[in-house]
Parts: structure tokens; sequence; C-alpha cells
């Protein structure tokens, strides 16, 4: 499923990554230890973190995760969202809590046979 | 493998995280220009980052050269910090002397030398207190 269907049927704010919302969503993963993320995550996760500095788009990158959705109303600084663009990483946030955001996007990605 | 040895070099400032994120971004780039192996890529990078983040929170940063062979990648990770004291303590899965404002960024697990170990074929520690540390990186290309 596109990044772009998944932030739009979970309402999700595209804030960045334009580039990368063709790519596609594999597979959900929810961590905050960064080194415990690039070690476990899976290629194409979408990624559910509350960190929202710069270094989670270099973590993105490392795992070759599809997206990162930043949970629980925390806003990223203008160095994350620059360098999302330029790595073509789509950044999405939300209100919800990572537990909700799960909990909706299983429903989905399940229904679309994903995962 | 059609290509000679290919030596990329880069500096890490001290207290400067994105710039780690920058060395492994164009790291990247240049071993996907190169057809090698997307898991063998990612090894290399996430034993990189994981040196990268120590030289920058441990040892006021560093130098990084990278060596690209056909038959394997070497990552060269050299700082001029405090040095390990209790090198298999610091291997321990767990073990952090990192600082509560580094922790809050979800570094500092004490995962990081484990990782290291854990992507690399081979790694080389020379630790020399109140010298510095080199690590050094290698994956094979198979």
């Amino acid at each position: 499923m596109k990044v772009r269907d998944f932030a739009h049927r979970l309402g999700l704010d595209v804030l960045d990554g334009n580039d990368g919302l063709d790519g596609e969503v594999t597979g959900m993963y929810v961590g905050d230890l960064l080194s415990w993320v690039m070690s476990h995550a899976g290629k194409g996760s979408a990624w559910v973190t509350i960190h929202a500095h710069v270094n989670i788009v270099a973590v993105a990158l490392i795992t070759d995760l599809s997206c990162i959705i930043i949970a629980e109303g925390v806003k990223p600084d203008k160095a994350t969202l620059d360098k999302a663009e330029q790595e073509k990483i789509p950044v999405l946030a939300t209100e919800m809590t990572a537990y909700e955001v799960c909990w909706k996007a299983h429903e989905i990605l399940q229904a679309e046979g994903v995962c | 493998m059609n290509f000679d040895s290919i030596k990329l070099q880069y500096e890490i400032p001290a207290n400067n995280f994105t710039a780690a994120g920058e060395i492994v971004s164009s790291m990247k780039k240049v071993l996907s220009h190169l057809v090698i192996n997307p898991a063998v890529i990612k090894r290399v990078a996430i034993a990189a980052y994981e040196g990268e983040m120590n030289a920058v929170i441990h040892a006021g940063g560093g130098s990084v050269e990278v060596t690209i062979d056909p038959d394997k990648i070497t990552v060269k990770i050299a700082d001029q910090g405090a040095g390990i004291p209790d090198l298999e303590l610091a291997m321990q899965e767990g073990y952090s002397t990192a600082p509560e404002d580094i922790k809050q960024l979800g570094f500092g697990a004490g995962m990081g030398l484990p990782n290291m170990k854990e992507n690399a074929d081979v790694l080389d520690i020379d630790t020399r207190v109140g010298q510095g540390t080199t690590v050094v990186i290698t994956v094979y290309i198979r």
C-alpha cells in the first residue's frame, strides 16, 4: 500500500518528504530507542515514534523505512523536515498515541492484505 | 565487482548529530551506486552510524575513512577522546555511560557497540585511556 494512501486513510498530516509518498508500506514498527529500531525494524515499515529530531531521518534511511509517523502531537524541527525532504523520506504527524496509530493501521493494512 | 578500491573520508564534528547522519547518507549512496547487496549496505550503515554516534557522544567527534574493495567494505572511525577504560564492560548490551540529555534523544541505551559487533564481520577496537579510540569495522561482500 502506497504511503500516500496509507497517510490519507489514517488521517495523518504529511509534513514533508513528498517525493517518497509512492513508496510501499509493508509493515509497522514502533520504538524510540534508535539503536533498537535500526537493528529490528523491517524494510518498508512505517515507523511510529515520539522523537522528532533530525536523527530519525538517518535511522529511516539506514533501515529503508517507508515513512516516519511522529505520534502524540510532537512537532519536528525544521532541520528534520529539510533532511527528510532531501532524503525523500515522508514525515507524517498525528495527535494519536502510538497505540491508536498501530491499531488503526492494523485494520487498514490487514484489509489490504499487507500484514 | 568491477571496480578498484574506493576511499571516502569524512570528519565528524563534535556535538553535531546532523553531520553523522549526513556521512551515513553519503556513504549509502555511493554503495548503492556500486550495486552492492542492500543487506550488506544496511549492515555497514548501522555499524558505521553507531560508531559515528559514539564519537559524537563520547569523544568530541573524530574522523571516518571508508574503503570499498571488491570483496569487502572497511570503515575506520578514529577519535581522540577519553578512551574506553573497560572494553569488556562497554561491549555488554545495556551498559551505557551516555549523559541523560543524549538518552532523551533515543541514544545511549548501551546498544551501540553490541550493534556494531552484530553487524560487522570483523570488529577491531583499539582504545587507549586518555588518548582515544580507533574502531575498524569490516563487512565482507558475498
